[in-house]
């Protein structure tokens, strides 16, 4: 059944917090294994460059535009010791709010939350990444299965932010 | 000139050569390299296509200054200093845009987008000694492009840019040989990074090979997974997986020049564009075959080479092409700035390829990227120690007597000749 001919799924705010904060949790933790077992078999991990965010990833270059196998090698490559931009693991800590259900389609939820993740790497600066995820959601049983994650950066350029070299 | 201090060790006799650190965390140095080498060399600006129509313009810092770069309402591509005539202001506040006039905020003060003085306001407050028309934007003393790659030089005697680029156009014709109309486009969507590094690391990083297989094995990783041949070649003398050269272009220009084995859109396929992109793939080649004859296209389709333009500006004609270009903040701080480049008749597919290839190693969210970025840092820390610990080694490949390798030193020996030159005062036009 197509989304458009499905009856849309009932979702309360509340359980899309409890995903996010449990997502956010993981990536946290650095448990990245149990995190990809939140994605859908086609789910895609975008962030725009910050000077274009409304630009598509065919025509418009990306910080990070990830279909399903790449996230797996991110994952693969981000938990490897040889990734000297995490190694030793950064320190996260993210504070989600603003968490608002934006739309419903057949069984995809949108979802938009605003975001600061803190990073810290030993002697080095604070790294804080400020902005906005949205969300494709499946609903799946009691829980959700990520279809798009998407992450609009606030800053002008990534600047003192450096790399992207984890999952922001 | 006489007195001035050398900051290498170039023994050529017995084969060392060694790098004094005080270059890379000085903030003397750093003053006497705004004054002998940004002011003296040609600095990348842009590329012609940001600037599409007449009245397009883009504000960046370039060397440190703020410019617009514009072209004006007859179409002429220019560059004005950002900076009201009347008491200093920037003129221009937006990332780009397209504008027939510039209107500083603070008094009013009008440009027009060729940089000329339109108007004053109450300007009969003036007396008769004040003319107007003197009053236009100011531009760098010289501005000038090769296959529109502009470029400017605040020196008004510097020799013409395409005479400073010399055997280095040959590697920017490789570039844009690669469109069918000769016309390269840069792709929306900048990445702007910082580095915590002198700018002088970033020349060496991106056409250092040796760094390869220990910073970037997870790269090399992705790409066995990926299903590109990557093995260790059994010519001990080779530690990565195909030969290259780094070659000496003169006036402190160099390129690696290897072969490939990454994946190149015009036009090497390797299994991570997909089964599907190899019809479209085959045509890109045969039409370069047919264009440019089978030598030269072979040469653009199965060889990479990361170029640099003497101080800054970086291509990188690898799994994809990219502009990169950074400044310093202070010593011990850079900012960078990369852009894709394609044809310009690219279709979509391969256009979406060529981008997903970018991705794959380059940028502040690509599998490689980040663990150079990591390591330059981690050399400016460490070289908190340069007094007590001097020298950093470059001597690698100097007793070879073969050509110089893409995993030797001999193109970072290059830059670090060049730039003690003039960091000794002598002119940019000399040849190394």
């Amino acid at each position: 059944m197509s989304a458009a001919t499905m009856t849309n799924v009932s979702v309360t705010r509340a359980e899309v917090e409890d995903f996010l904060y449990h997502e956010a949790m993981l990536l946290d933790a650095w448990r990245l294994k149990e995190w990809e077992e939140l994605l859908a078999d086609d789910a895609t991990y975008y962030i725009p460059a910050n000077d274009d965010l409304e630009g598509d990833f065919k025509s418009s270059l990306y910080i990070i535009s990830d279909d399903r196998e790449r996230i797996r090698q991110r994952i693969i490559r981000v938990l490897d010791p040889n990734c000297h931009a995490e190694f030793p693991r950064s320190r996260l800590c993210r504070l989600i709010t603003n968490v608002r259900v934006t739309g419903v389609e057949g069984d995809i939820v949108k979802a938009a939350a605003n975001f600061s993740c803190y990073r810290y790497r030993r002697y080095q600066r604070e790294f804080v990444y400020v902005g906005r995820y949205e969300y494709q959601l499946r609903k799946s049983g009691n829980s959700f299965k990520i279809k798009e994650r998407r992450v609009l950066l606030a800053a002008h350029e990534l600047g003192s932010l450096g790399s992207v070299s984890f999952v922001l | 000139m006489t007195g001035a201090r050398s900051f290498v060790v170039d023994d050529r006799e017995k084969g060392i050569f060694l790098l004094d650190r005080e270059a890379l965390v000085s903030d003397e140095v750093l003053r006497g390299e705004m004054k002998n080498i940004f002011a003296k060399c040609w600095i990348y600006v842009g590329h012609g296509s940001e600037l599409k129509r007449n009245g397009d313009f883009h504000t960046r810092k370039v060397a440190g200054r703020p410019v617009i770069f514009a072209r004006d309402g007859k179409g002429q591509v220019r560059c004005h200093f950002n900076t009201c005539r009347h008491r200093g202001a920037l003129v221009c506040t937006e990332r780009k845009g397209n504008t027939r006039r510039f209107n500083c905020v603070y008094h009013g003060w009008i440009y027009n987008n060729d940089g000329s003085m339109a108007r004053v306001p109450g300007d009969e407050a003036y007396t008769a000694a004040f003319d107007q028309s003197t009053f236009g934007l100011k531009a760098p003393a010289r501005f000038e492009q090769y296959r529109d790659f502009w470029f400017m030089n605040l020196d008004a005697n510097a020799q013409p840019l395409v005479e400073y680029l010399g055997a280095a156009t040959d590697y920017i014709d490789l570039v844009v040989d690669q469109s069918p109309s000769n016309t390269m486009q840069v792709i929306a969507g900048t990445q702007e990074y910082d580095v915590n590094a002198n700018w002088k690391l970033m020349v060496e990083n991106s056409v250092d090979d040796y760094h390869l297989p220990s910073t970037h094995s997870t790269w090399l990783n992705f790409m066995a997974n990926s299903g590109v041949k990557v093995e260790s070649p059994k010519d001990p003398s080779l530690i990565l997986p195909t030969h290259g050269l780094a070659i000496d272009l003169g006036n402190g220009h160099f390129t690696t020049d290897n072969i490939n084995f990454r994946g190149r859109p015009v036009a090497a396929w390797i299994p991570i564009y997909g089964e599907d992109a190899k019809p479209e793939m085959d045509a890109i080649r045969q039409e370069l075959v047919e264009r440019v004859g089978p030598d030269r296209a072979k040469r653009i389709c199965d060889t990479n080479r990361n170029l640099v333009i003497f101080p800054n500006l970086v291509i990188n004609d690898g799994s994809s092409v990219t502009i990169r270009t950074f400044f310093p903040d202070g010593a011990n701080k850079m900012h960078v700035t990369a852009w894709a480049l394609g044809p310009v008749e690219e279709s979509e597919s391969m256009r979406a390829r060529r981008l997903d290839a970018f991705l794959t190693f380059y940028g502040p969210g690509g599998f490689a990227t980040p663990d150079d970025v990591e390591a330059l840092e981690l050399v400016q820390q460490g070289l908190a120690n340069y007094t007590d610990d001097r020298w950093s080694e470059m001597s690698r490949g100097m007793g070879r007597e073969a050509a110089q390798l893409n995993s030797d030193e001999h193109h970072l020996r290059t830059f670090w000749r060049h730039w003690d030159k003039m960091m000794a005062g002598e002119q940019a036009g000399e040849k190394a």
